[in-house]
């Protein structure tokens, strides 16, 4: 196998690194590239920080070959280099869809279930590894082994939402949902602050529920947005367009605040006061931001970072506003924030959800953005919340046992699996989640 | 009537690209190519992606005695009957120069194996009086260079054959499509370094399938490649043999 040098890094472009990559085109190449040198597998590189990045990594995005489906119960078994919007356009005219689908369609089967990750839906469906049925593990000498829940549950519970750790995801059998029909009706509505927010998500019974927030209200407009509700309409289903592109980095003050907030004012109003309905293509909904390619180069060279905590119902009106208040006072405010109700659902020891409320944003990659994320995430943890490994660059080693409860059953059962730590990923090694030694 | 396409070397991430959008078509597809494991599972997931049948059938371009199996098995199902050709292969070109039986293999993946098969196809296309060819060549193939002069003459000559069939074919309504690809985001070019502009297979497949419909006749993809070409097809021989590019 040749082995690629090119710089490595997350969709934030904050954390970069130079690596050897491997590109296999082939299953059989797949293995002799373990067994010649075993490292992690990475996908198409949308988690944020350094989830994908490593001294040495396996790309996945050549095998990605559907290998069966039911049309019967949607049992669909595909290679993990599959992405979810491929999943979707070659599915969603025979009726069916991904049960999950994460904000972007570019992320891979493989790197779904990594992190299991969470959709729009998460209240309802619960998060993607609890829709895998079984998977296909190559373990570091480069031999494979079938599991599932039922015949490997602590192997299959570690390696969901796993961050790779416990080896390469090779193949899996996901159960699809069905898909009604190829538009959603939205309803948006304006929020005039954050209470207003919280109380409208906790009333909501729509089956799709996203919040957008205004990073740039401050005082007594501090939290406003607009809720989007959304359920299935009818029609079918319209593959998207060819996207445009972000074809170079943006300049330094593409992100200034003037501009934000003109966006933000922009975002705002154009949903009137009493609200609207409106209706949306699966992917303009599910995917909104894939119209455009490369946007992560909207914020410069320099990069920028991703916060997504989760903080449980008690305490998340206290923390958000908090939270809130320490973004916007910095100014490195994001354009858009999103807020999102979670349920329950989880799928492995590792697993982001829990019951509550969700927050994710974008902080631009300045001097002064380590000391507001440092902020962040402290106050995630004061208040028993969580912060998103897929999404993170910057939380302290020492919170990870705090936020990750089953983290002691995690590292046993990679210790197992990979005893010399060849899985291991930048992230892994930053926040000393394999453990001290 | 679905059309039916023979790929040869279907394993190439190019070809693989290739036979996904006409599976998105409802094509009738025959994969053909030596990893058989491989061209199973590319099988699978075309038939998947919509493709009405694809199967993998075992080829050699070095095994010709095998080639009119192939394409009876074509032949079974009604339609237009196509072929488009991936196959080749480049060895380093040091290599070579340390190895010059290495010289046989090459000219036979890359330039006779390919056109006995599709000298084999040719009655059959004329019968039917329909279907296209599509024949994927190299901008190596524009101009011998020192870095790979040998697969640059093989696909040199290949070119040669597919103008020739091309004209051969028009008589009875089927069509002989040259491609020249550059620089592609395969296994082969992967690592390497100088590498520019590089096109992704989904690129020039898009273009292959554009070809096809609107029946060029040679086509470079990407589309600049064939000024860079023209330049470099022009530069006078007596400063190019001075040159390593």
């Amino acid at each position: 196998m040749r082995w690629k040098t090119d710089n490595l890094m997350g969709w934030g472009r904050a954390l970069t690194r130079e690596a050897e990559i491997a590109r296999p085109e082939r299953l059989s190449t797949l293995s002799e590239t373990i067994q010649e040198s075993p490292c992690p597998a990475i996908g198409n590189r949308r988690s944020y920080g350094d989830a994908s990045t490593a001294a040495k990594a396996i790309d996945f995005t050549r095998l990605d070959r559907f290998i069966s489906f039911d049309s019967e119960t949607g049992l669909l078994e595909a290679e993990a280099g599959v992405t979810i919007a491929d999943i979707l356009n070659t599915f969603a005219p025979k009726g069916w869809m991904p049960a999950v689908m994460p904000g972007t369609g570019f992320a891979t089967l493989g790197g779904c279930i990594a992190h299991d990750v969470h959709g729009k839906n998460h209240h309802l469906s619960g998060s993607f590894g609890q829709h895998v049925e079984s998977l296909t593990l190559m373990g570091p000498e480069g031999g494979s082994q079938r599991i599932s829940l039922k015949s490997k549950p602590k192997l299959f519970r570690a390696t969901i939402g796993g961050l790779g750790q416990t080896g390469v995801i090779v193949s899996a059998s996901i159960h699809l949902a069905k898909c009604p029909a190829g538009k959603m009706a939205v309803q948006e509505r304006r929020m005039e602050d954050l209470d207003a927010f919280l109380e409208a998500f906790n009333s909501s019974r729509a089956d799709y529920q996203v919040g957008w927030l205004d990073m740039s209200a401050k005082d007594i407009h501090l939290g406003r947005g607009i809720l989007e509700e959304a359920h299935f309409s009818s029609g079918p289903f319209e593959p998207p367009r060819e996207p445009r592109a972000v074809p170079f980095n943006a300049p330094g003050f593409a992100m200034s605040r003037p501009i934000v907030k003109a966006f933000n004012w922009a975002y705002t109003k154009r949903v009137p006061e009493a609200g609207r309905d409106v209706e949306r293509p699966l992917h303009k909904f599910f995917f909104p931001l894939d119209n455009v390619h490369h946007w992560n180069r909207l914020y410069g060279k320099r990069g920028f970072h991703q916060f997504q905590c989760v903080l449980p119902d008690d305490e998340a009106p206290a923390t958000l506003a908090l939270m809130l208040e320490a973004v916007v006072a910095s100014g490195l405010a994001s354009p858009l924030s999103v807020l999102k109700r979670l349920g329950h659902g989880r799928g492995g020891m590792m697993s982001f959800p829990m019951e509550g409320f969700t927050l994710a944003l974008d902080i631009v990659n300045k001097p002064s953005a380590k000391a507001l994320l440092a902020r962040l995430n402290e106050l995630a943890r004061n208040a028993g919340g969580r912060v998103y490994l897929a999404k993170d660059s910057s939380l302290e080693a020492g919170y990870v046992a705090d936020m990750y409860p089953e983290l002691d059953d995690f590292r046993a059962e990679v210790q197992k699996v990979d005893p010399s730590g060849v899985f291991e990923t930048d992230l892994v090694q930053r926040l000393k989640i394999r453990g001290q030694a | 009537m679905s059309e039916t396409w023979i790929i040869l070397g279907a394993t190439s991430a190019m070809a693989r690209a290739f036979a996904r959008k006409l599976a998105q078509n409802g094509a009738n597809l025959l994969l053909a190519g030596r990893d058989m494991a491989e061209l199973k599972r590319i099988a699978a997931d075309c038939e998947l992606r919509g493709a009405t049948s694809a199967s993998a059938v075992a080829f050699d371009a070095r095994k010709p005695a095998k080639f009119e199996g192939i394409i009876e098995q074509a032949t079974a199902s009604g339609g237009s009957l196509n072929a488009a050709v991936f196959v080749g292969s480049m060895p380093e070109q040091s290599e070579i120069d340390a190895d010059a039986s290495l010289i046989d293999g090459v000219v036979q993946d890359s330039f006779t194996g390919a056109i006995r098969f599709l000298h084999t196809l040719a009655p059959h296309m004329e019968e039917r009086e329909s279907g296209t060819i599509v024949g994927v060549g190299s901008v190596a193939g524009d101009r011998g260079r020192v870095g790979n002069y040998v697969y640059g003459s093989a696909k040199a000559g290949f070119h040669t054959y597919l103008s020739g069939l091309r004209n051969r074919l028009a008589r009875s309504g089927a069509h002989v499509v040259t491609v020249k690809p550059g620089f592609v985001d395969t296994s082969m070019t992967w690592g390497i370094e100088g590498m520019f502009l590089v096109a992704s297979p989904d690129d020039v497949a898009e273009s292959l399938i554009k070809a096809v419909k609107k029946k060029k006749n040679v086509v470079y993809t990407p589309w600049f490649w064939r000024y860079i070409m023209l330049i470099i097809t022009h530069i006078p021989e007596f400063i190019f043999k001075k040159l390593s590019i």
